[in-house]
């Protein structure tokens, strides 16, 4: 049987669904019609691969880090290189499909949400290119961490809001978001960063991001003449991971793992686990996943190193993931995705996203448990630039 | 007949409207909340909008998100609220009340076990902003079974096909949401309310709140002559807010009565 999700109502098994106000229900109805039409749509498909091959610098290659590898002693690490598109992470290839949609829905205004910024400059990024206002939400914590990321959407153009409520950070970004939609949803197109939310987001997203595996596919054969053994990526909403494991999930000789924000370790639960902690079930955002949270149903308040993965939630299709056992999900912790980061600085001469570190720490991990004829497929899902301040202040180092 | 139902027979009969304050349980502290219920009543409420807090109210203005944040200080939840309702029942046995929050908190208890623990406290409705009638079967199911009203909103952006829809779930009130925004937002139209009305009419036949952004007592009264109901949530809330700790039942019992004389006046 093939795998075929969500369902109609947007639903992966008991997971996703659309748990809005009214008053936005009938806009992401018309946003599923309107997808839906459009996905399937020869101009809209030919203008997004125009976009995505000049614009965004498509695609990415795949680059075999074989130094980093030779001293793990184990399994080859290939490089999704994500970090090499336009804006510096994977965001750029959904926010461009959501900009191109919005513009045929004749929405003149966007809003997003962001956590480590990246999502913000990439909705800032098409927003500029195609003469659209934006406004991005972003939480005031994430403000002082991501502070050049800030200045690199004011310079696009965009309004930054702070958020000042809760916890200060993505989940944060995202209630303002969906506050500034239900006042504002006849002009305003959310461009929603990641794999969740209510339906369609989670399958809009996932398939915008798909062109990552669907690359790899073509490319890990060109290179090695195989599919690798497994593939790896971060899960914070998830959209990068989903990306890359959506077009392997038929392939069930590849292992699929999503490595999780284990912030200072599960015990303690200083984290942004929800799946690798078994977090209960519950609904936030829009949809039905599993959820960091209390004995009361208050959302628990997350902590990761990396703002993009510091969010209670996950997406609906991971969830389905888990349960079905076609993925596995580890957590890796800030210290190992500090080493991580700053192994590929040195021995590859790349520097990495905090999120994507997250994805090497745990290839680096198993690799040494591998044999030298293995291959592992790492999503680097963001270039790391905007993370500088953040590795300099634990380090003891002022810029 | 239920409470909420014998309440808005008996005001029909007077040639009344219903006034429905909102406040959030435990603000700003939990041993206030059952004394502003009866002084509520004794102001002249009808029906008692009771906010569950939560951590992440994502249809609400800032005043009510600033409610929930006092009242999870004191870590407040739905367990709390359901014992408040409790202790309120057992001196006042006629005025509904109805909870209103997110669906998280009531995930986390379990629908049947809500559902059950409502039916013993004696909440009459239940309000779940961010659950429409599609994700709601097994809701309502539960809540069926003990005879605890589904409240469900309409707004604006409703269209035909989902009034009749929801005409077919909704039990005790409908609520409408008279504006496009977060509660307490200032951009309420009146004369989208006037036409909207006879249109849910024509699928609904209980009664109609309308409520988000009436913010003094003219506007109070001038929606209540388009509608069965009028809710007021952030603006007493605001008065919860901005009242010294020994003048709060006052000032609320003040703004609640001058509530009430106008939509009284105005019919």
């Amino acid at each position: 049987m093939t795998y075929n999700y969500p369902d109609n109502s947007g639903h992966f098994g008991p997971y996703g669904g659309i748990f809005m106000a009214e008053t936005l229900i009938p806009a992401v109805e018309e946003l599923r019609q309107q997808y839906l039409h459009f996905r399937d749509d020869p101009a809209f498909k030919a203008e997004l691969a125009y976009e995505l091959k000049h614009y965004v610098g498509r695609p990415s290659p795949i680059y075999h880090a074989k130094n980093w590898s030779d001293r793990l002693g184990g399994a080859q690490i290939y490089l999704k290189r994500e970090d090499l598109n336009h804006t510096g992470a994977h965001k750029i290839n959904n926010a461009m499909g959501q900009a191109l949609l919005a513009r045929r829905m004749g929405k003149k205004r966007v809003i997003a949400e962001t956590g480590a910024g990246m999502h913000g400059v990439a909705s800032a990024t098409v927003a500029a290119r195609f003469g659209m206002e934006c406004i991005v939400y972003m939480g005031a914590e994430d403000i002082q961490r991501q502070s050049p990321n800030v200045y690199r959407m004011k310079l696009l153009g965009a309004t930054v809001v702070p958020v000042e409520s809760g916890s200060k950070t993505l989940k944060d970004a995202c209630n303002e978001a969906i506050r500034d939609w239900v006042t504002n949803v006849e002009t305003t197109f959310y461009i929603f960063g990641t794999a969740a939310g209510p339906h369609p987001y989670p399958m809009m997203v996932r398939d915008f991001q798909c062109v990552i595996g669907n690359e790899a596919k073509i490319q890990m054969p060109e290179m090695i003449g195989r599919q690798p053994d497994a593939v790896i990526a971060c899960v914070g909403g998830g959209s990068n991971a989903i990306g890359l494991f959506h077009p392997y999930i038929e392939e069930k000789s590849v292992r699929i793992i999503g490595v999780e924000a284990g912030g200072h370790g599960l015990a303690g639960g200083q984290h942004a686990a929800p799946l690798t902690s078994n977090s209960k079930v519950g609904v936030l955002h829009g949809n039905r996943v599993y959820l960091m949270q209390d004995d009361n149903g208050q959302i628990a308040e997350t902590h990761s190193i990396s703002a993009g993965l510091d969010y209670p939630g996950v997406g609906p299709e991971h969830c389905w993931l888990k349960d079905t056992g076609r993925a596995e999900y580890v957590a890796i912790t800030d210290d190992e995705a500090l080493k991580a980061f700053h192994d590929l600085c040195r021995f590859e001469g790349i520097i990495p996203a905090l999120e994507s570190s997250h994805a090497l720490a745990h290839a680096a991990k198993i690799a040494p448990t591998m044999g030298r004829d293995q291959v592992l497929l790492v999503n680097l899902s963001g270039r790391g630039d905007k993370d500088i301040n953040t590795v300099a202040r634990l380090s003891g180092i002022t810029l | 007949m239920s409470r909420i139902e014998n309440k808005f027979t008996a005001l029909k009969k007077q040639g009344r409207k219903a006034l429905i304050p909102f406040v959030t349980a435990g603000d700003p502290d939990p041993k206030v909340t059952v004394p502003l219920m009866h002084a509520l009543v004794a102001a002249g409420a009808d029906v008692l909008e009771l906010g569950v807090p939560f951590s992440d109210p994502m249809a609400d203005g800032p005043v009510i998100q600033r409610a929930s944040e006092r009242a999870l200080k004191h870590h407040v939840g739905l367990r709390d609220v359901l014992q408040m309702v409790a202790e309120f029942r057992s001196k006042d046995t006629a005025t509904p009340v109805v909870l209103m929050g997110y669906g998280n908190p009531i995930e986390a208890m379990g629908w049947k076990n809500f559902a059950q623990r409502c039916a013993e406290v004696g909440v009459d409705g239940v309000l779940t902003v961010d659950f429409p009638p599609e994700e709601s079967h097994d809701a309502f199911e539960h809540l069926q079974a003990h005879g605890i009203a589904p409240i469900f909103l309409i707004a604006p952006t409703t269209n035909e096909a989902r009034i009749a829809l929801v005409a077919k779930l909704a039990r005790g009130y409908v609520y409408y949401v008279s504006l496009k925004g977060v509660t307490g937002a200032g951009n309420l139209d009146l004369s989208d309310i006037a036409q909207k009305i006879p249109q849910l009419r024509k699928h609904i036949s209980i009664p109609i709140g309308v409520g988000f952004g009436i913010r003094d007592a003219e506007t109070a009264r001038a929606v209540s002559a388009l509608c069965d109901g009028v809710v007021v949530g952030s603006r007493i809330v605001q008065e919860i807010e901005n009242s010294k700790e020994n003048k709060m039942l006052e000032n609320v019992s003040t703004l609640v009565k001058g509530l009430r004389q106008a939509i009284d006046s105005g019919n």
